[in-house]
């Protein structure tokens, strides 16, 4: 490794400016910090922002931190949280954890399924929905529980599937 | 403080808050104006526990009247009713019949019902978690002044060993133990973390002390670090914890301003700060290494053991990390001494253990009890039995890592030994309850799908034991497995347990390991009839 710095090649129709970009990790490194201690926070902070994190940002993070590109992926690639394609307007999250699972989470999944008709990890083509499963919300008491951006909603029947989602624009 | 006539306490748990907590706590200060009663009630957020059923809650002390679900258009009505005429608002209330374990608790304390027992949850709905004078006034901060001005490092780690408190965070290590390796490590400086990534499906008990008591944990990791030596601490809380997070970050600019944090604490040599680090949603960070590994920036990926985090810890220093339910018991031990904690529990397992009550029960939701009550105690009493008159089959204990143990093990005492004879495990304390129409193949596979998405990849036994274990069990549970499939599980058991880095791989095979060992008949007719006699599998008819 000579720390040199590579430039990630673009491969995303949604764009964010470059300087919009700088203003965010410029943001983010105030907020947190410019160590490596500090890296899993920035980047947190930028999808935040952002919703995903753009190649930009891992160029922009790579120069300021003084690491390679390739450790920044490899943290970025590990945490569920981090994002580092876009993501729809709205993400959908459905645990799929025992707990949620034995009280009826299977039937809520398939209801999402035929409300949405995407794979998980997919968004939709008008950008719309991000579909995504995880493994706990830690809100078990009142399975089977989604999640719609940071609205939690807990105790779903298949039913209120597309009642919930209805209220996203 | 000045005096008011009733207290209005309204729930801000996550589910509360889902729910439109924040609408009906303003709601009720607009009303409670519109009254004329402003100078006589005083209303307050408090974390809820135990009845996410019915969030938000709405308790009216002192009658220690619960209300919920209270919407924001109920407002009106439960203040007109409660507050101003004086009597109860009919219809809001929650039927007697369905009394909690926190409720329970409430009038247990006026001496009429068998309950609860808190210690780590004393206050936990009872204070304002963003009020440090609140907690002052719980007695809080009282344990951390007498270790640092009457005590000597080696007195708190003594007390501690002979209170016998073991780690809550599954594995049920000493306590004193532990802290005494810290405290003889050799280098410097020392660092003290609270594991609060608590990422166990169905496990929540530490956001609920973190929501409800933040400043317990302040005062307990300062108590640890002053025992082992260390003048920095991080709570690495999960990501998706968000209002903990805000909670604790409010805690601890109080804690700055009080000089419970900060340079020589109580006018004393010693000096503690604490930094909040967010996971950023990776189960595995909750294993001690890869969660010192994350907080380094990296990928939160386990380290070789040993050494262990006790010598070559953060940044390979010697490092405390406890469990945020192990710490919230160090304050009372101080402040109450061994022998009492040693009152609590069973010989080898003193004190309480936070539940957290799913499935097929009536009631779910958290309570603490002292360790080794029964399963049985727990369906009957907490849970108020089972759903819809259904039998009790198994129950899941400990989020995803611990057993699943059959309703023949139900009169089994839950402490660490008793468990340990029987050949299952506590876990960090969940108890997912099923029922007769859960099919325990069906289950083993989820449980599965977890481990293989949560496997961090790092050693080939668990990235592939795992991957390959959900194939089979899916293909079991769909119809198409054979014997000679069970016995590629059991050999698969055998190389999760053996081989792998760390504890997700190793108790990766355990549910496989207990599926076989106790529901043996039920998997083989998956394979030999075809049929699953739970029906909740759905067999492809092969032609």
């Amino acid at each position: 490794m000579n720390g040199e710095v590579q430039t990630v090649q673009q491969t995303t129709s949604v764009t964010v400016s470059e300087s919009r970009v700088r203003e965010v990790v410029g943001a983010a490194v105030a907020k947190c910090g410019a160590t490596r201690e500090d890296l899993v926070p920035i980047l947190t902070e930028i999808n935040h922002v952002l919703g995903y994190i753009p190649p930009e940002a891992f160029n922009e993070v790579s120069r300021v931190l003084h690491t390679p590109i390739g450790q920044l992926f490899s943290v970025a690639s590990f945490y569920q949280m981090l994002s580092t394609k876009p993501r729809g307007r709205h993400v959908i999250q459905f645990c799929e954890s025992a707990p949620c699972h034995v009280v009826g989470g299977g039937a809520v999944w398939k209801a999402l399924q035929d409300a949405v008709h995407l794979v998980p990890g997919e968004t939709s083509p008008d950008g719309k929905w991000t579909l995504r499963t995880t493994s706990c919300l830690g809100v078990c008491a009142v399975g089977p529980v989604i999640t719609v951006d940071e609205d939690i909603y807990g105790n779903i029947t298949p039913k209120q599937v597309n009642e919930i989602l209805e209220r996203y624009e | 403080m000045k005096a008011v006539r009733s207290l209005v306490l309204v729930s801000s748990d996550s589910e509360s808050m889902a729910k439109g907590a924040l609408d009906v706590h303003a709601r009720l200060q607009q009303e409670i104006a519109a009254f004329g009663l402003s100078d006589e009630i005083a209303v307050a957020m408090v974390s809820d526990i135990g009845r996410h059923d019915a969030a938000p809650l709405v308790i009216v002390y002192p009658e220690a009247v619960v209300y919920g679900p209270v919407t924001p258009n109920d407002v009106r009505f439960l203040v007109e009713e409660h507050l101003f005429k004086g009597r109860l608002a009919a219809g809001l209330q929650l039927p007697a019949r369905e009394l909690s374990g926190r409720i329970a608790w409430i009038s247990a304390r006026k001496g009429t019902l068998p309950a609860e027992q808190r210690i780590v949850m004393e206050r936990a709905g009872v204070i304002d978690p963003e009020d440090i004078e609140d907690y002052i006034a719980h007695n809080g901060y009282e344990a951390l002044g007498k270790c640092i001005t009457e005590m000597k490092p080696a007195d708190v780690i003594a007390e501690i060993a002979k209170s016998g408190l073991r780690g809550r965070g599954g594995a049920g290590f000493p306590s004193g133990a532990k802290l005494k390796a810290v405290a003889q490590a050799p280098g410097a400086p020392k660092y003290v973390i609270c594991n609060a990534d608590e990422s166990e499906p169905g496990t929540f008990k530490d956001r609920l002390i973190l929501e409800g008591d933040p400043h317990s944990i302040i005062e307990a990791m300062a108590i640890a670090a002053y025992a082992v030596g260390a003048s920095e601490g991080f709570i690495y809380v999960r990501g998706e914890y968000m209002l903990a997070q805000a909670r604790l970050t409010t805690a601890i600019v109080q804690a700055r301003e009080y000089g419970m944090l900060g340079q020589s604490i109580f006018g004393t040599g010693f000096s503690f700060d604490i930094h909040i680090h967010s996971g950023a949603g990776a189960y595995i960070c909750g294993e001690e290494t890869a969660l010192i590994e994350s907080i380094e920036g990296k990928r939160g990926e386990p380290r070789a053991r040993p050494p262990y985090p006790t010598t070559h810890g953060l940044w390979g220093k010697p490092t405390l990390v406890n469990n945020v339910e192990t710490l919230a018991n160090l304050p009372a031990i101080v402040r109450n001494g061994a022998a009492w904690y040693k009152s609590f529990g069973t010989p080898s397992s003193p004190g309480t253990k936070v539940y957290t009550i799913l499935g097929h029960v009536n009631m779910t939701g958290l309570i603490e009890v002292p360790m080794g009550i029964t399963l049985r105690e727990v369906i009957t009493i907490y849970g108020k039995g089972m759903r819809s008159g259904s039998g009790f089959k198994l129950a899941q204990t400990g989020g995803s890592s611990g057993s699943i143990i059959p309703a023949s093990l139900q009169d089994t005492p839950m402490d660490f030994d008793s468990f340990n004879k029987a050949g299952v495990s506590l876990g960090s304390g969940a108890l997912l309850i099923c029922d007769e129409d859960t099919c325990v193949v069906d289950l083993t596979r989820v449980l599965l799908k977890f481990f293989k998405n949560e496997s961090c990849g790092k050693c080939g036994p668990c990235r592939i034991g795992t991957q390959r274990a959900y194939q089979l069990l899916t293909n079991l549970s769909e119809g198409t497995g054979t014997l000679h499939d069970l016995a590629d599980l059991e050999m698969i058991a055998d190389g999760l347990t053996q081989l792998s880095n760390c504890g997700l791989g190793q108790t990766a095979a355990v549910p496989i390991r207990d599926m076989l060992k106790y529901f043996r008949a039920e998997v083989e007719a998956h394979i030999k009839l075809k049929v699953c006699p739970a029906g909740a599998c759905t067999l492809r008819v092969l032609s």
